[in-house]
């Protein structure tokens, strides 16, 4: 029991360090790909290619003069960020990131918590995120940052229902609730994306919607909206803000591979663990590897929507969003129900 | 250690509760309001009842305040711009009160206390939760899915601009 929680610690905190890196290095990612997409060179003076460049922008964040407008609300002005960080790592600790691993005579999972309403807390931390936006863009008193709060609000409110509603149709398939299982039941057989076509579409849509990532980024559209709701932010308060979004990104992209691209499964991997003669442990550091390639295609694939499409206007987010998506993941869920029930699996 | 758990969140929820009442901006008072049904979240996850904990934030902590606050951001009220209420209106309002907390003190003092009896502790799992709401509880289950929905239709029917002929 012991060795149990300890594991557990060293898991936790390695999450911790994985995200933050993960969510340091999307930033020059992210710098280097909107570079190669508009045919630029990108950081390339901080280190090798430009590789300390997110060590010198950490710095320059934290040792910039920070700035609370007067008429602010203190408290709440300080808390939004806060808010937003908290939300972001707390997502995380469902991930499976791998299978089975053995220490100290003892087999653990690496996962640090399997709830059996896994799907729902992922969706209710998800939907918390918003308070975040909202809190620091009221309190800024700053109307162009309470533009940025409210369009934040409103968007998350129509595409969360889209997004339970695809959800909805992977719990019927999947029949568990618990991420582990999810990722576990797809070892074998096929991913969900075979079974979910559709709702992994509504649902990598909504992804972008709820990550306020562009072609959805109304809240801080800074062409209309100087920086939406982060405008009166500065210092590390405005970090946090931003390095929250990549945190999310990170940890929507596991959670998008744990859905519908397997989690740390890859094809023929028995085969492949047993031609290599691989140990337990090899085989789930091999599995991890893979999930981590997987989530880094994600994230690549979030950037590169970002660097092609141009923004939505306000009407077309939301028509899209209350029109298209809902009636879709309703017929989706539908589909999947007629599907499960030709192949007798509704008893 | 279960019982320090449910002191510190029953304290939290009534304190919180208070808080909502008696903060001057509405902003606060809305926060504070999240923070009390988070309090009672986690009382549902003392009881075991973990998908009625999820859904309570989900529902009431993601949508429902999510569009308060939204509502309240767009008012942007403030202490200037709130009327003052007449004075015999807050007379009445103090009155109306103390007699509601008198009747639920007086209830609350006669009524027997049970211990808390979970025949099946996985009785919040949400796949038992289900079978019991599909099965046993079948039709008013339905009946009020059906309010729902007529609630539903008729705030489209409401906001739904007029066409002029």
């Amino acid at each position: 029991m012991e060795n149990y929680y300890i594991f557990k610690i060293i898991l936790v905190v390695a999450l911790f360090v994985v995200s933050l890196v993960v969510a340091m290095y999307s930033t020059f990612a992210e710098r280097k790909i909107s570079a190669l997409m508009q045919d630029r060179l990108g950081p390339n003076r901080a280190g090798p290619f430009g590789l300390l460049q997110p060590l010198a922008d950490g710095i320059k964040m934290f040792m910039k003069e920070e700035i609370i407008p007067n008429v602010s609300n203190k408290t709440l002005f300080i808390l939004g960020p806060c808010l937003a960080m908290t939300t972001a790592l707390m997502a995380g600790v469902l991930i499976p990131w791998g299978g089975k691993i053995e220490l100290w005579g003892e087999t653990f999972n690496l996962q640090v918590a399997d709830l059996n309403i896994g799907v729902l807390y992922i969706f209710g931390v998800t939907s918390l995120g918003v308070y975040g936006i909202m809190i620091g863009g009221w309190a800024s008193n700053n109307k162009y940052s309470l533009m940025g709060a409210i369009r934040a609000s409103a968007q998350m409110i129509s595409y969360e229902i889209a997004m339970g509603l695809a959800i909805i149709a992977l719990i019927m398939s999947t029949g568990t609730m618990s991420l582990g299982e999810i990722a576990a039941q797809q070892d074998a057989g096929l991913a969900n994306i075979v079974y979910q076509p559709l709702g992994f579409l509504i649902f990598l849509i909504c992804a972008f919607a709820e990550l306020n990532r562009a072609p959805f980024d109304m809240p801080e559209s800074e062409s209309e909206l100087i920086g939406g709701y982060h405008t009166e932010y500065s210092s590390m308060k405005l970090g946090l803000f931003l390095f929250a979004e990549y945190i999310n990104m990170f940890i929507s992209s596991a959670v998008i591979v744990t859905f519908y691209f397997g989690g740390y499964n890859f094809p023929f991997q028995n085969e492949i663990n047993e031609a290599l003669g691989l140990s337990t442990n090899m085989a789930t550091a091999l599995g991890t590897i893979v999930m981590f390639g997987k989530i880094f295609f994600f994230i690549f694939f979030f950037m590169w929507i970002r660097w092609t499409l141009p923004r939505f206007r306000y009407d077309q987010l939301m028509r899209l969003g209350w029109k298209s998506l809902i009636p879709l993941a309703i017929l989706n869920i539908l589909i999947t129900g007629v599907v499960m029930w030709m192949n007798g699996k509704l008893n | 250690m279960t019982q320090y758990v449910f002191y510190f969140l029953s304290f939290l929820a009534i304190l919180s509760a208070l808080m909502v009442v008696f903060s001057k901006n509405p902003i606060h008072s809305v926060l504070y309001l999240v923070l009390t049904f988070f309090a009672i979240a986690g009382h549902y996850l003392l009881l075991n009842a973990q998908f009625l904990a999820i859904v309570h934030i989900v529902v009431y902590a993601g949508a429902i305040m999510v569009l308060f606050l939204y509502v309240l951001m767009l008012l942007n009220l403030n202490v200037d711009a709130e009327p003052v209420k007449k004075n015999w209106v807050k007379f009445a309002g103090v009155l109306s009160g103390g007699l509601l907390m008198l009747t639920l003190v007086a209830t609350f003092h006669k009524a027997e206390t049970m211990p808390l009896i979970q025949d099946n502790p996985e009785i919040g799992v949400t796949a038992n939760l289900g079978k019991i709401l599909f099965g046993e509880f079948a039709l008013p289950f339905e009946i009020s899915s059906v309010l729902l929905l007529s609630a539903m239709i008729g705030a489209i029917m409401l906001s739904k601009k007029e066409v002029k002929k």
